[in-house]
């Protein structure tokens, strides 16, 4: 008895020793900083020498009145509700289209994957360009088709949608592989017996692929999810988030308080709201999703 | 073009066309970027057989900002997070795979809450922590977030429990201590997973923006992404063309290292997916 529980706690004392230094850094870096962030929300924003004081509630106060806050959320809301989609079901039409004997399979597949492996910020430069008024290359085939001209980043009206869809377009063919690697697993007989059967493509792909791709569905909508309240790179290029905010995100609007307008305090607010999210997202995807995919 | 059906579920010439026109609308904006960086700024919106080839935008962008700094500076994060990465996730995911201990659960768990809330969004308490450290704008401070990497300890952690106890027990048998088990049995086992982390890494890293546009101000520590940015907002001249080869130039390492490996490429974001 007493040698084994010597021989386990020396196991024990390895087994922590060799987590030691990833646990450590994980602490440092992100446990002590969703801490620190919850309680810095709570502080005003310290000036020069005077350390921050108590204030309760009046970051959150101040960001319930902030209208430029209210419009990243409802901009973040409206970016997440149309890339998550888009991206995923261009994803899935991708992959179904790679994994057949397509002509130009492989070129398709580099095309489709291509903006994956870009920086967003220098991507973010060609779309600027493809953007601008008059010289860009979408004026130039709406101008050959008549259409008046339209200044797509600078109007109210359009800068999301063109930020958007910047973001499905790189988002996509990532989403892609995840699809195909599935495709790939499932057993080719499947295949065979709906060809025996006559079933349609659309039937076959309705209830034989859909519900076997259920699992990595669930995996890149929330990949999806997170990328949604993170992808704010290209922010920075096109729009910097206006006019007059109309394409600001909650990571942007978090980086222009903090570290633009260097109030620490409100910025510290606006980081719980994004980690409430986040952190919602992950409850769901553990308590409720996770259920689901491990029939496999 | 409508070739009879060969096989059940091929697709037909539709599909083939709407694949083609939607791989055609995603290499666009690249196409364009490659046009206008190797051709005269007079031709960056004019398309003409005619349009002579250059270098000269390469040129002025290589001269007109100090690129060759940058390069050297994402080099050198890029190698340092990917190796500080590897070492200390092999040992984390050793430990969970095969010890048992109390508080193993619980370490697990707090490991994957960096899967969801990642050092991108903690910006201000970080910056807090690394202005108290005097490490602002220095590389090593946009590294230091991201050297315990959950994702990698997950990843690891899923290989090393797939490989056989026996192998282990073998090692532990003919005198190899615990470390030398990893290093001899794990390690090499493991090596395609390796591969699929390492190019996730490096092309995350690489692409990195908002940290290290916090964390740096000075030519010293930026890396290519902020390099880009600050010349590219900076030189609002807007000669394009000049802008463009400096993107391009940017994205080449890994665009070249993605066409001459593609399958790996994909294969390893596939294999980094699949738990």
């Amino acid at each position: 008895m007493g040698h084994g529980n010597v021989a386990s706690s020396r196991q024990a004392v390895h087994a922590w020793l060799m987590l030691l230094p990833a646990l450590v850094l994980l602490v440092g870096f992100t446990h002590w900083p969703i801490v620190a962030t919850l309680v810095d929300s709570f502080f005003s924003t310290p000036k020069g020498a005077r350390p921050g004081a108590w204030v309760g509630l009046e970051n959150y106060e101040v960001m319930a009145g902030d209208p430029v806050f209210w419009k990243a959320v409802r901009n973040n809301l409206l970016f997440a509700g149309a890339t998550i989609p888009c991206s995923i079901g261009l994803a899935l039409l991708m992959a179904l289209w790679v994994n057949e004997r397509i002509a130009g399979r492989a070129f398709l597949r580099m095309a489709y994957f291509t903006p994956t492996v870009l920086p967003m910020i220098a991507v973010a430069n060609i779309w600027l360009f493809f953007y601008t008024p008059q010289y860009g290359l979408l004026e130039q085939v709406t101008g050959a088709l008549g259409l008046p001209s339209h200044n797509w980043l600078g109007s109210p009206g359009t800068a999301l949608g063109a930020v958007t869809v910047v973001a499905i377009w790189k988002e996509a063919g990532f989403f892609m592989i995840f699809y195909l690697a599935a495709l790939q697993t499932l057993n080719p007989s499947l295949r065979e017996a709906a060809a025996i059967e006559g079933a349609s493509r659309w039937y076959f792909f309705r209830r034989v692929q859909w519900p076997l791709l259920m699992p990595t569905t669930l995996f890149v909508l929330v990949n999806a999810f997170i990328n949604a309240f993170r992808m704010v790179d290209h922010l920075f290029v096109l729009t910097r988030g206006g006019p007059d905010n109309a394409s600001t995100l909650l990571l942007y609007h978090l980086y222009e308080v903090g570290f633009s307008f260097w109030d620490t305090g409100y910025a510290s607010a606006i980081t719980v709201v994004l980690v409430v999210v986040l952190a919602g997202i992950a409850l769901l995807q553990f308590f409720v999703l996770d259920r689901k995919t491990h029939y496999q | 073009m409508s070739a009879p059906r060969t096989a059940y579920n091929e697709p037909g010439w539709l599909d083939t066309l709407a694949a083609w026109v939607l791989a055609l609308l995603w290499i666009l904006p690249l196409a364009y970027a490659v046009w206008t960086a190797f051709h005269p700024a007079e031709f960056s919106t004019r398309f003409s057989l005619a349009a002579p080839l250059t270098l000269d935008n390469f040129a002025r962008a290589w001269a007109a900002a100090p690129f060759a700094r940058y390069f050297l500076n994402t080099t050198l994060l890029v190698g340092m997070i990917l190796v500080v990465q590897l070492v200390l996730s092999t040992l984390a995911a050793y430990a969970f795979a095969r010890y048992t201990f109390r508080g193993r659960g619980v370490a697990f768990a707090l490991v994957l809450v960096q899967l969801m809330i990642m050092p991108d969004i903690l910006l201000v308490e970080n910056y807090k922590t690394m202005a108290r450290l005097g490490l602002v704008d220095t590389l090593l401070a946009i590294g230091l977030p991201y050297f315990a990497s959950a994702f990698a300890i997950f990843l690891l952690r899923q290989t090393f429990l797939g490989i056989p106890k026996e192998l282990d027990e073998a090692a532990r048998v003919e005198g190899a201590t615990a470390l030398q088990t990893l290093w001899r049995v794990y390690v090499p086992l493991a090596r395609p997973v390796y591969t699929a982390f390492a190019l996730v890494s490096v092309s995350f890293h690489w692409n990195n923006f908002l940290w290290p546009l916090i964390i740096t101000n000075s030519v010293n520590a930026r890396p290519l992404t902020v390099g880009l940015q600050v010349f590219s907002s900076v030189d609002q001249g807007v000669d394009w063309s000049v802008i463009t080869a400096a993107t391009l130039m940017t994205s080449a390492p890994l665009l070249i290292a993605f066409l001459l490996f593609q399958r790996q490429f994909v294969q390893s974001f596939m294999r980094a997916g699949i738990k």
